[in-house]
């Protein structure tokens, strides 16, 4: 499959990126990984006529915690990068927990975190977990940098708030108060598949107690579904039988699931409550350990 | 100098943007005109003459045309040539030769890690960049390690055997501390 020819820039700034997009007024793709858009442009689902590697700017792969506690993934950082980080699993065990299950080994080598969350798939595994993270993405146009908030960021299926000028240049998980505890769960055919249903969970633990709680879905809805509301019933409580369940119910009404190849709608939604009551029983039994 | 262009070479004077690049292919250094949509995977295949990169499924999901760029693995159907330019590129042509094999391309003759071959290349580029970061895998890190890469005969027993194999081997080879 040949794509459509395209026009295709390596600048080695973001200034000259950026410019690059401001000058094609809406013709332009950013192109990082290509994990995404070259499959899209090889189907021609998408003819850009020209594309931006991004790839040789530098200074954009950095993952790290900044003075205020804010973990900042900069938008070169591949999948891979925070499948291997160890210290990822004790500061953000959603985003660990997530890193082994998005796409397969050899996709994550090149795959940026930053471009699955500008890719706005309802299926993508990054954006659930940033949504439940309560995250933030940087965006720098030729005016300058703006913070959107991940709930306003996808829009819809594969439509992200950015201007056609603008590039997602760095995310933003914001500080845990407390102990953060979370998972990921996905339900998935075969590796490299994307999800049947996945929940993402992340609450900051004060002791026994939960202080803020986040949840959000992928793979049951026609976009990532934000089930922050929906977990909230856990605040200010400690995690036993009677608050999971509520929790779990409260998820899995919020989900939106379509019955398709993967499954009915009532089996994912099935699958939606069955993984957050595991996650949440996974984190009060470590709860448990610890006292 | 070769001059690729994808497919069908452009009518004489049609206006098709043409990008200079150097990419280094298994140690040589190779210069070429590629138009910007050229798949890594075509450059290697049609252009270098380098079959042994396979084209399978041609939708980033079997893994046969796995190649390493700067050391890494990558799907060469999901990578424009002009993304290569100033990096090294490594295929199974480069693994060894056929007097002095890779101990990866050892142990797939040693454990029967194939039947049509027509995965091999992919899985054997896979293995060595796993044995580049961890020289000691479990069989489940093995299997993890391989889960992008497909192979529709062996059951993937055998070719486990055979990174494992060549792990072994590998570490053997290391010279000993004294
Ligand atoms: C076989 C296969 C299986 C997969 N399975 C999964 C899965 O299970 N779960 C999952 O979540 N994903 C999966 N993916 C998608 C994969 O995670 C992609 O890497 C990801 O969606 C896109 O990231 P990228 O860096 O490759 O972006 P690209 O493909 O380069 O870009 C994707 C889109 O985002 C835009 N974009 C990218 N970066 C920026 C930026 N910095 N600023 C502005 N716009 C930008 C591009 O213009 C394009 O529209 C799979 C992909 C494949 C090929
Ligand atoms: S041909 Fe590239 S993954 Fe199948
Ligand atoms: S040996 Fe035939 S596909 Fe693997």
């Amino acid at each position: 499959m040949y794509p459509s020819r395209f026009a295709y820039e390596a600048p080695k700034t973001l200034a000259e990126a950026i410019a690059l997009l401001d000058a094609n007024g809406g013709e332009a793709k950013v192109l990082s990984g290509g994990q995404s858009l070259i499959p899209m442009v090889k189907l021609r689902f998408a003819s850009p006529e020209l594309l931006v590697d991004i790839n040789n700017i530098p200074g954009l792969d950095y993952m790290r915690i900044d003075e205020q506690g804010n973990l900042r993934i900069g938008a070169l950082v591949r999948h891979e990068d925070l499948e291997h980080s160890t210290t990822l699993p004790a500061t953000h065990p959603t985003l660990a927990a997530a890193s082994h299950l998005v796409a397969d080994p050899i996709v994550r080598t090149r795959g940026t975190f930053v471009g699955s969350l500008c890719h706005a798939d309802p299926q993508g595994d990054w954006a659930a977990t940033m949504i439940a993270l309560g995250g933030r993405i940087v965006a720098q146009g030729p005016k300058g940098k703006r913070e959107i908030d991940m709930r306003e960021f996808v829009l819809g299926p594969f439509t992200n708030a950015l201007a056609f000028n603008e590039i997602a240049v760095e995310a933003i998980v914001p500080p845990v108060k407390g102990k953060a505890a979370g998972s990921y769960l996905k339900l998935e055919r075969r590796v490299g598949d994307f999800a049947t249903a996945s929940v993402a969970v992340a609450l900051d633990m004060n002791g026994a107690t939960v202080g803020r709680a986040g949840c959000a879905l992928a793979g049951v809805g026609g976009r990532t579904i934000d089930a922050n509301d929906a977990i909230s019933v856990l605040v200010g409580k400690t995690l036993n039988a009677e608050s999971i369940e509520a929790a779990a119910e409260a998820v899995a009404a919020a989900a939106d699931p379509r019955t398709d190849h993967r499954g009915s709608a009532d089996y994912k939604r099935h699958i939606v409550k069955t993984f957050v009551t595991r996650i949440l029983n996974n984190i009060a039994n470590s709860e448990q350990k610890a006292a | 100098m070769s001059s690729l262009y994808d497919v069908i070479p452009p009518a004489a004077g049609a206006d098709v943007p043409v990008r200079r690049i150097t990419v280094e292919v298994n140690g040589e250094s190779r210069t070429m005109d590629v138009e910007p949509r050229l798949l890594l995977v075509h450059m290697l295949r049609q252009g270098l003459e380098l079959t042994g990169t396979h084209s399978g499924c041609d939708t980033t999901s079997c893994g046969a045309c796995t190649v390493l760029v700067d050391g890494r693995p990558v799907k060469s159907c999901t990578m424009f040539a002009v993304m290569a330019d100033g990096k090294k590129v490594e295929t199974v042509e480069g693994m060894g030769t056929a007097s002095e094999l890779h101990p990866v391309q050892e142990g797939f003759k040693q454990e029967h890690g194939l039947q049509c071959g027509f995965c091999t290349p992919g899985m054997m580029l896979a293995s060595k960049a796993l044995l580049e970061r961890n020289p000691n895998p479990t069989e489940d890190e093995v299997r993890w390690a391989l889960s992008g890469n497909l192979c529709r005969c062996t059951g993937y027993q055998n070719i486990v055997k055979s990174v494992l194999w060549a792990a072994e081997k590998m570490r053997n080879d290391q010279p000993q501390e004294a």
